[in-house]
């Protein structure tokens, strides 16, 4: 897809002014955090496992291209083959070249964000392959041809009036004035709908939560059980995932599945983690008969070395989105792209380039709950501080914003003239507020006082009150060095 | 010409500052990989007796709306699985894993049952399968494809049935890695759990659990499934359901067998 991140502002607002987003986050806000927080009081191990699992990503990370050799032999080995994509480009190429192989008409899909980055439906649908989301959520949002708001929920945006309507669309084979009142009749009725399409399919194609490099295994994790119909009843399985995504040991998965299930949604365990390894053996009733691997690149390995390699430790929980005031008021959506959040506020630039996704890291209030929930300490506010330090130095931000950073860094420079301006605008101010206490407007600061008051200064700086403190105790405070 | 496999692994070593691994630093690599050492393995099982953990397994499968039912041998199965569908208001009718270690069931005892063996089929409503292991700390099953095991049995139906020997019940997700591989013919680097040792195969105990003809030497089985409770989703308004394409109900005959001697 397109990315739309240049519009945060314009997006974020649409986000705000609508209501059924603001009743769906509503639900998010408090249950995700909540049910996070009582799965985590109960193992007590947990700030242990994410030291560990930090250790672990960061050990693959140094050694990245040693385990993706490992994982490609071992892969080799049981039977399945390794393709590498430097772009999605390649990526939907070497998709779409098995999907043809395989004479496939119809492509039933596990929920996968990679899937989503290099917009692999459109590209099938545009040669002519029909490709089924089978995720409740990514189904629901491929009937309303949206993209996902959320990198675990994707249709968190909606609630269950949309998704009504979306079925009463598409489904026009069954009775019109059939009650869709509640999710359980939505759901039910997905997956009446999903099942023939489930056995009619020539290749399912699924993501991967890991890879074992030991083993040569791809690892999901879902709820559904239509990752486990995608793989397992077509005659082909693709997996496409990113190269960060590889563990190197069973024991490796073991430690962060341990994370992820309790970060994401709550649970101490998701209801199938399945470990694939090859193709179907000789002797197997089931199984897909080819097992493709397709490993994206796409701007991760540039990442590798520098200040923003920590994000390739990622697990994509959704911890950081589901804790965040930024993204709990505005929705997915207005972040313009596959990955919302502060996670997404750290790849997008990093993956669409900083030029277009450049608000995404200034969305932020920097009061780093994310950092704090992140499986593996991800230091989410730091990287978009480096964004903001790139966008500055490449000129992307707008001119009056750099003319103001200007003007506070050579005054900040100063702590002399700093101390004498901000005394001078303390006491003015101070004066002009001592009636009503607080601001209705001011010059300037529209961006704040047009939703709230500004308090108004008591008239003294804090520095000033404390050196006069200090001199009254018979101390000499020491003087700022200019 | 260089291929996107050589372009990406350069990548990685140029955004690293260095070329391929040393021999040394590689060898360290693989030592750490054959090893299979063990992360922190939370407390929670770990540091229970056989009766604790057969308790704990048990609790937390049912916090998951796994169903449970305790038997004392074999023998009682059938009338179990019959109790079972009736009360479920289920047909007596189902599909059984062709895997050998349900052979020994005495369905005989329950001619109104009507079981066909073999993989699953769009029709089949309810399926019944031995497990591989099941682990303490979260109430999961582990189930591992083959021959006698196919897939299809663990997500098609909307019924799940699982046999479950008390004996293969072990503490950890690592107990359970040790067991693949062991079955798959793999090395496995630290001694074997502390935990009692797994029952022998053989006398009907756990199904899959010896090599079987048709794996690839040194591999894992095509497909391990860690299954912690019947299918689920909460992708509208965050209000759980279960049964979203999986089975809506997954249903655990815990046969309580002596514990293994020796």
């Amino acid at each position: 897809m397109e990315p739309t991140s240049h519009s945060f502002p314009a997006n974020a607002r649409a986000g705000l002014a609508d209501p059924v987003l603001q009743t769906a986050l509503g639900l998010a806000r408090t249950g995700f955090p909540l049910r996070r927080a009582q799965a985590i009081a109960r193992l007590p191990e947990f700030e242990e496992l994410r030291e560990e699992g930090r250790a672990i990503k960061d050990h693959t990370l140094a050694n990245l291209d040693f385990y993706l050799e490992l994982y490609e032999r071992n892969v080799a080995a049981a039977g399945g083959r390794v393709h590498w994509a430097r772009t999605a480009e390649e990526a939907c190429a070497a998709i779409l070249e098995i999907c043809r192989a395989a004479h496939a008409k119809i492509v039933t899909k596990g929920k996968s964000m990679v899937a989503e980055e290099i917009a692999l439906n459109e590209h099938l649908e545009a040669n002519g392959i029909t490709p089924v989301e089978t995720d409740l959520g990514e189904y629901i949002i491929q009937l309303r041809r949206e993209p996902p708001s959320h990198i675990i929920a994707p249709a968190i945006h909606l609630m269950k009036e949309q998704v009504a309507d979306a079925f009463r669309e598409a489904h026009t084979e069954l009775d019109p004035a059939r009650p869709l009142i509640d999710p359980r009749a939505l759901c039910d009725e997905a997956r009446t709908v999903l099942r023939p399409r489930f056995l009619a399919a020539d290749v399912g194609i699924t993501g991967a939560n890991f890879l074992v490099a030991e083993t040569g295994s791809s690892i999901i994790v879902t709820n559904e059980g239509n990752g486990d119909l995608t793989q397992t009843l077509p005659r082909v399985h693709i997996v496409i995932t990113g190269i960060e995504k590889i563990v190197p040991t069973l024991e490796d998965s073991a430690t962060l599945l341990r994370l992820l299930a309790r970060s994401a949604t709550g649970q101490e365990f998701s209801s199938y983690t399945t470990i694939s390894t090859g193709p179907r053996r000789p002797g197997d009733l089931d199984g897909p008969e080819e097992y493709h691997v397709v490993l994206l690149d796409n701007g991760r390995s540039a990442l590798l070395g520098g200040e923003f390699q920590d994000m390739l430790r990622c697990l994509r929980c959704a911890a950081c989105l589901n804790h965040c005031p930024v993204y709990t008021a505005v929705g997915g959506h207005a972040y313009g792209w596959v990955y919302p959040g502060p996670m997404g506020a750290v790849l997008t630039p990093a993956l669409v380039g900083v030029h277009e996704a450049g608000h995404l890291p200034n969305a932020s209030t920097f009061c780093g709950r994310c950092e704090s929930v992140c499986p593996v300490k991800i230091p989410l506010p730091k990287m978009m501080r480096h964004w903001r330090e790139r966008e500055f130095a490449q000129r992307l931000s707008p001119p009056v914003y750099r003319s103001g950073l200007r003007l506070w860094a050579a005054v900040a420079q100063h702590p002399a003239l700093y101390h004498a301006l901000a005394g001078i605008g303390s006491r003015v101010l101070g004066w002009a507020g001592l009636y009503r206490g607080r601001f209705r407007s001011l010059p300037l600061a529209a961006g704040w006082t047009s939703v709230r008051d500004m308090p108004a200064p008591q008239g003294r700086s804090f520095q000033s009150l404390w050196a006069e403190q200090q001199r009254r105790r018979g101390r000499v405070a020491p003087r700022a060095r200019s | 010409m260089t291929t996107a496999r050589d372009e990406i692994l350069g990548g990685i070593r140029r955004a690293l500052w260095r070329g391929p691994l040393p021999a040394d630093k590689a060898a360290e690599l693989t030592e750490r990989v054959v090893a299979h050492r063990r992360n922190r393995i939370p407390a929670r099982a770990a540091a229970l007796d056989r009766a604790a953990r057969i308790d704990l397994f048990v609790a937390m499968a049912e916090e998951v709306q796994t169903t449970v039912a305790r038997v004392s041998s074999e023998q009682d199965i059938p009338a179990e699985v019959a109790r079972y569908l009736a009360a479920e208001n289920l047909p007596a009718e189902l599909v059984a894993a062709p895997d050998p270690s349900l052979d020994v069931i005495p369905w005989d005892a329950r001619p109104l049952l009507r079981i066909r063996r073999g993989r699953a089929e769009a029709q089949d409503a309810v399926s019944l399968t031995p497990c591989l292991a099941a682990v303490a700390e979260t109430g999961t099953l582990m189930l591992a494809s083959g021959a006698g095991t196919p897939t299809t049995l663990n997500f098609l139906p909307d019924t799940h049935i699982v046999v479950l020997h008390a004996g293969q019940i072990v503490a950890s997700y690592e107990d359970g890695w040790d067991l693949i591989r062991a079955r798959a013919g793999l090395s496995s680097g630290p001694p074997p759990p502390p935990s009692e040792p797994f029952p022998a195969s053989g006398g009907g105990q756990g199904g899959g659990l010896s090599p079987q003809s048709g794996d690839r030497a040194g591999a894992l089985p095509r497909t391990i499934n860690l299954i912690t409770g019947p299918s689920r989703t909460g992708d509208i308004e965050q209000r759980i359901q279960l049964g979203a394409h999986g089975p809506r109900r997954l249903h655990v005959v815990l046969v309580e067998d002596a514990p293994a001697q020796g």
